[in-house]
């Protein structure tokens, strides 16, 4: 995608310093008491009018749940997590079910507009549908009939079980399975809603999809889940973003997001994530735990990640490809920015498992303040996988003296006719180049921003046009004045 | 335009710069040389403001207003501009877009407003055909890669668009093939006006034959020891600077 996205605008709109989207939505919500136990789960599944298999599901994932520890390989202190202190349910009280637009509370509607996400159809951004999800619950999504005649389903998560219970169960928990990993059990036993995608045979989806999340009410948590099917010959744009309040207190956003690309389909998946980062002492914030994870199950799919991560106050994230399809291609580009007291340990695994597969890894961590970023990725090539090729382009920028960057690169092969090759950098702001720009009448800020933006770029390029101004704002106005 | 006063500045506790008197009025071209090592970037730096050298006496003036009170940046929008003897190199950052951003910051600061897409680049093509300033460039990263001749060719590309009232030449000669020099040469002198000035610095007496400057003057151990018309400049090719040293004495340099 060549667009020439114009840092002026975006350093000329260095509006807000502080966190801009930290307010609170006063509404009437349905909340489900503290504490995660089979009865909550009983709760949340009848709210929802879940058919049997998905409560066994959920059981299952609860159960997996209650014998896994927290990790410990990670190269940061993680704090205790009391996982009985959140409410695992909310969701606005007027009513469960929109039929359309009108019947959501304007509350509602005013804070997604505030986000600059109108649901309103006519104000929605040309050539993007979006589904919004507001705590537990998805309010809104748009352009749904238009996409309908062409076969495309995007709805929410619970619709999806309610409308379209055969595919769901074809192929949820199939590429993350329900024990994965502590997060994902958690998720599968608690999910409150999130998206359903499915493209069929031959469609190529005509507009960006999109899905956006808010965390809004206090003590508690958000377990969206994201199911995304490419049916063979098929194309989809889909792009996520996430906001949340300010508040002292941890939020945990533990998502599952789960890609299908079957025989020459694909799926490309972009982030934006700019969760309350926490303030300068690095109190509150939300704890980003997430598990992406893609499947390249037919032949000649694709699967591309491009995430632009700015906030929370830990991010751990490891958006995957299993490249099971001869031929098939996995991409992941991702720009972590951390400032202040913030951690990300991000980074992709690309597993190799068909013949000619390929994949690709560019990650561009910047770091300032007294944060800690790191890229931790896996490349495996399996005994079959021959001709498997990857490259990997780690990058780090330093700003100021106080922060940390690290890369855990590690390479599994198994097959002698793999290539793997990688790359690594760091470099650090150079005082001399902000007083060059400076010399030239661009301040520190806008001298820092344009270095940034400029270093991050080829991701930057990645994400779908209407994004990626977005994305080069965020970018300027998280790392305000973390010069000087 | 511009009034130095017994000018002192130290770098690292080092006394650079030991009292300089200077003054450059609109319209006029001064040449600065001297040894290496005598203080001359030191000076510009000063002038841009560069962090780390400190200034410890004396005032100066750019268009009436305290230079030494203002910002680098500010600095740079109130018309002072500094063509680097090393330009710096940023990665990703393209030159066009940078440019672009320049200018528009100093039009924001005069209050005019931001150029549209379409009248800037009109206005890069007509400045890039003024310095002869390779195409293939303005798309690159800012300096990465580029030649040393480059690098200086792109200094005044920049002078060029930003239209300074006040152009301080860090050694843009050395490094520029004898084409370049004249073609840069000529840049400058089509950008001479009543209403801007330059000062010059350089090593060499051919630079001189181009741009001809109106002064003169020798800065040697932190200070301007001899000041003249452009016959000063002939005299120190053929003489070199041994005579001038025996005159002046280095001073003291521990604080
Ligand atoms: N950042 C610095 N730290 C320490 N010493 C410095 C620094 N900058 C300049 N100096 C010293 O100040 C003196 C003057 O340097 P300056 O670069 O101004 O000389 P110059 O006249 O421009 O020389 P040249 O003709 O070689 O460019 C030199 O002795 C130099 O080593
Ligand atoms: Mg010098």
């Amino acid at each position: 995608m060549a667009n020439t996205v114009d840092s002026n605008e975006i350093i000329n709109d260095f509006a807000t310093k502080e966190y801009e989207h930290g307010f609170v939505t006063d509404i009437e919500m349905d909340i489900a008491p503290p504490g995660l136990s089979e009865d909550t789960i009983r709760f949340i599944s009848a709210k929802k009018e879940e058919p049997e298999w998905l409560l066994e599901w959920r059981l299952k994932g609860y159960r997996a749940f209650l014998k896994q520890d927290l990790p410990e390989w990670q190269n940061f202190k993680l704090p205790p997590i009391d996982f009985q202190g959140i409410s695992y349910y909310a969701a606005p009280k007027n009513k469960k079910k929109y039929n359309s637009l009108d019947e959501v509370d304007p509350e509602l509607l005013a804070t997604f507009e505030k986000l600059g996400i109108p649901l309103n159809e006519q104000k929605v951004l040309a050539g993007v549908a979006v589904d919004a999800v507001f705590d537990s619950i998805s309010v809104a999504t748009t352009y749904k009939e238009k996409l309908k005649e062409l076969g495309i389903i995007f709805c929410s998560f619970g619709e999806a079980v309610q409308e379209y219970p055969e595919l769901v169960k074809k192929y949820l928990g199939t590429v993350v399975p329900h024990s994965d990993n502590i997060f994902a059990a958690l998720n599968t036993a608690a999910f409150s809603d999130g998206s359903f995608v499915y493209i069929p045979k031959g469609v190529r989806c005509p507009m960006e999809l999109s899905t956006y999340f808010r965390i809004n009410t206090q003590g508690t948590g958000q377990f969206e889940r994201t199911l995304i099917i490419a049916d063979e010959g098929s194309y989809v744009s889909y792009l996520e973003g996430c906001t949340a309040p300010m508040r002292d207190e941890n939020q945990l956003h533990a998502a599952v997001v789960e890609l299908i690309a079957l025989d020459n389909a694909e799926i490309k998946y972009s982030t934006v994530q700019n969760w309350y980062p926490g303030d300068k002492e690095g109190k509150g914030g939300v704890y980003n735990f997430v598990t992406k994870r893609g499947a390249c199950r037919g032949a000649n799919s694709k699967i591309s990640w491009t995430q632009v991560e700015t906030g929370s106050s830990i991010t751990w994230k490891y958006p995957s490809v299993i490249l099971q399809g001869d031929n098939s291609v996995g991409e992941f580009y991702s720009v972590a920015v951390t400032r202040n007291k913030q951690i990300a340990d991000t980074g992709t695994k690309m597993y190799h498992l068909g013949r000619n597969t390929k994949s690709r890894i560019i990650s561009k961590g910047i770091s300032a303040g007294h944060s800690n970023n790191s890229y931790r990725g896996l490349v495996h090539v399996g005994a079959k996988a021959d001709n498997a090729r990857n490259f990997t382009q780690c990058d780090s920028l330093l700003i100021g003296s106080e922060c940390g960057a690290h890369t855990f690169p590690y390479i599994e092969t198994k097959n002698n006719t793999a290539m793997v090759e990688h790359e690594a950098t760091t470099s650090k702001i150079g005082e001399d180049q902000i007083f060059y720009l400076n010399q030239r009448g661009i301040d520190s800020e806008k001298a820092v921003a344009l270095i940034v933006n400029g270093y991050a770029k080829e991701v930057l390029n990645q994400l779908p046009m209407e994004f990626a101004v977005e994305a080069q704002k965020l970018l300027s106005i998280t790392l305000e004045g973390s010069v000087g | 335009m511009l009034s130095i006063k017994n000018l002192h500045a130290d770098v690292e506790d080092k006394k650079i710069l030991k009292g300089i008197d200077l003054e450059v009025k609109a319209g006029e071209v001064h040449a600065i040389m001297g040894p290496n090592g005598s203080g001359k970037s030191t000076l510009s730096s000063v002038l841009a403001g560069r962090e780390n050298y400190v200034v410890t006496e004396g005032e100066v003036q750019f268009e009436g207003k305290d230079l030494l009170d203002m910002a680098p940046e500010v600095r740079a929008r109130e018309g002072l501009f500094l063509a680097f003897q090393y330009p710096v190199e940023i990665p990703g950052v393209s030159n066009i877009n940078f440019l672009r951003t320049a200018l528009n910051e100093i039009r924001e600061y005069r209050g005019l407003p931001a150029l549209e897409a379409k009248e800037f680049l009109k206005l890069t093509k007509e400045k890039q055909k003024l310095v002869e300033f390779d195409a293939k460039l303005i798309n690159r990263s800012l300096n990465e890669g580029f030649s040393g001749g480059e690098k200086k060719r792109n200094e005044i590309l920049q002078l060029a668009m930003l239209e300074p009232k006040l152009s301080i030449l860090d050694e843009t000669d050395s490094g520029l093939d004898i084409d370049a020099l004249r073609i840069v040469s000529n840049g400058v002198n089509k950008l001479r006006s009543e209403n801007n000035a330059f000062v010059i610095i350089t090593h060499y007496q051919r630079l001189l034959e181009y741009i001809v400057p109106d002064y003169v003057h020798v800065l040697y151990d932190g200070r301007i020891v001899k000041s003249g018309t452009k016959e000063l400049a002939l005299e120190l090719e053929e003489r070199g600077y041994d005579w001038l040293k025996e005159t002046y004495p280095v001073t003291e340099n521990a604080r």
